[in-house]
């Protein structure tokens, strides 16, 4: 009897948990993370479910009476598509559609699930909106195939050292570093007008305006701890694009 | 200014193919994105402060995000996320950081507090448009 019992409980933690984790490593805002656990739980009857979500980690308890589980979070980016799935997941959790085991194999789905644009897809996409992003800064027309041709560069180049070494903030540095000496080689052939412009439009791609903006709304909700360290991730990254630039500057 | 406005919407939906948003949201996703940055250059064109101008006009995105998370049932995130795209500070955060390392601490810091205000004043207008949906669905309850 107590083993029936034991049981759902370790299933519905366990789905808590990978739907936290999905959402988090997804780039979800923490109050996000945090609701959509405690409506998964409050939907199997427990309604006095704790959590504790920082960006490198969740703790979830259930009950008062239960144990506590913690996960970890290593990386994080941002992936609109599983924020949405486990959003419509937790929704059928909710309404009854689907059973516990259910849900766990549909969120297990989710979380191996490739992005769903191939990778050239991506770069293109990335260097269109370099060159967009240099037009928009006031550049000339004559700026936007070099913004272009840097933003895609430095795109490609920021995935190939992420999968090289594993380490965030060198693949930033050295896609910057990439992007500054290109440009600089583009305007020095007079191939582009200014520097400045097309510098700017193609390391928008890297910037990470997102995380500033929701380190801010972390703080602003409340979770200090989760808007600190997401606001420490950004300025590390500003940081590392900074310097790539700024060492070309150097150079030249 | 149709350039930038044509700029902007491509610019905005390439965003989204980067985080990877559903396919069929990527038109309104520059949608948002292009209206979003038509308020924020109408505003500093009338000699309205730029934060005010994103704070207005990020606002304008959280309106409009959920008006379309509604209408294409959709969460919030996904629209809110690409229409910030143009307003967020990326310039101003990197000519702080080049100051920065070319000892220029004086212009350095005078680019971060700018771009610190400005992503506040992003988050603060997404804040706001939240706070003024909740108060309205509480006045009339959805059946």
């Amino acid at each position: 009897m107590e083993i029936k019992l034991e049981q759902p409980t370790y299933e519905v933690i366990g789905v808590c948990l990978l739907a936290g984790k999905i959402m988090l490593r997804s780039g979800a805002e923490t109050y996000r993370v945090e609701d959509t656990m405690a409506r998964i739980a409050s939907s199997f009857g427990f309604t006095n479910s704790n959590s504790y979500v920082t960006p490198t980690g969740i703790i979830f308890q259930l009950d008062k009476a239960g144990s506590a589980q913690l996960i970890q979070i290593v990386t994080r980016t941002t992936d609109l598509r599983k924020v949405v799935a486990v959003n419509s997941i937790s929704r059928q959790l909710s309404t009854g559609e689907i059973s516990v085991q259910e849900a766990y194999t549909l969120l297990h789905q989710v979380d191996i699930e490739a992005h769903a644009f191939s990778i050239w897809l991506q770069i293109i996409a990335a260097s269109i909106a370099s060159g967009c992003f240099t037009i928009m800064f006031q550049g000339k027309w004559l700026d936007f195939i070099p913004g272009m041709i840097c933003g895609g560069l430095g795109y490609c180049a920021l995935i190939y050292f992420h999968h090289l070494v594993r380490v965030k903030f060198f693949a930033e540095l050295m896609a910057s570093f990439l992007i500054g000496i290109v440009s600089f080689l583009l305007t020095s052939a007079g191939i582009g007008q200014s520097l400045d412009k097309i510098i700017i439009g193609s390391v928008m791609p890297l910037v990470p305006g997102l995380l500033i903006t929701n380190a801010v709304r972390d703080l602003m909700a409340g979770h200090l701890v989760s808007g600190l360290s997401r606001g420490a991730e950004a300025f590390l990254t500003a940081f590392a694009i900074g310097t790539g630039i700024a060492v070309v500057f150097i150079i030249f | 200014m149709i350039a930038q406005l044509v700029t902007c919407f491509i610019a905005t939906a390439a965003f989204a193919i980067l985080f990877n948003a559903p396919k069929r949201s990527l038109i309104q996703c520059g949608l948002v994105g292009m209206i979003s940055w038509m308020a924020y250059i109408l505003l500093l064109e009338y000699d309205v402060d730029s934060i005010l101008a994103t704070l207005a006009a990020t606002f304008l995105v959280g309106v409009i995000s959920q008006t379309f998370a509604k209408y294409y049932k959709m969460p919030v995130i996904i629209f809110s996320v690409s229409g910030i795209i143009p307003l967020v500070p990326g310039g101003l955060a990197y000519n702080a950081m080049r100051r920065f390392v070319q000892n220029d601490y004086n212009e350095a810091v005078h680019f971060a507090v700018q771009a610190f205000m400005l992503s506040g004043s992003i988050a603060l207008g997404l804040i706001l448009s939240e706070v003024l949906n909740q108060t309205i669905r509480k006045k009339n309850p959805l059946p």
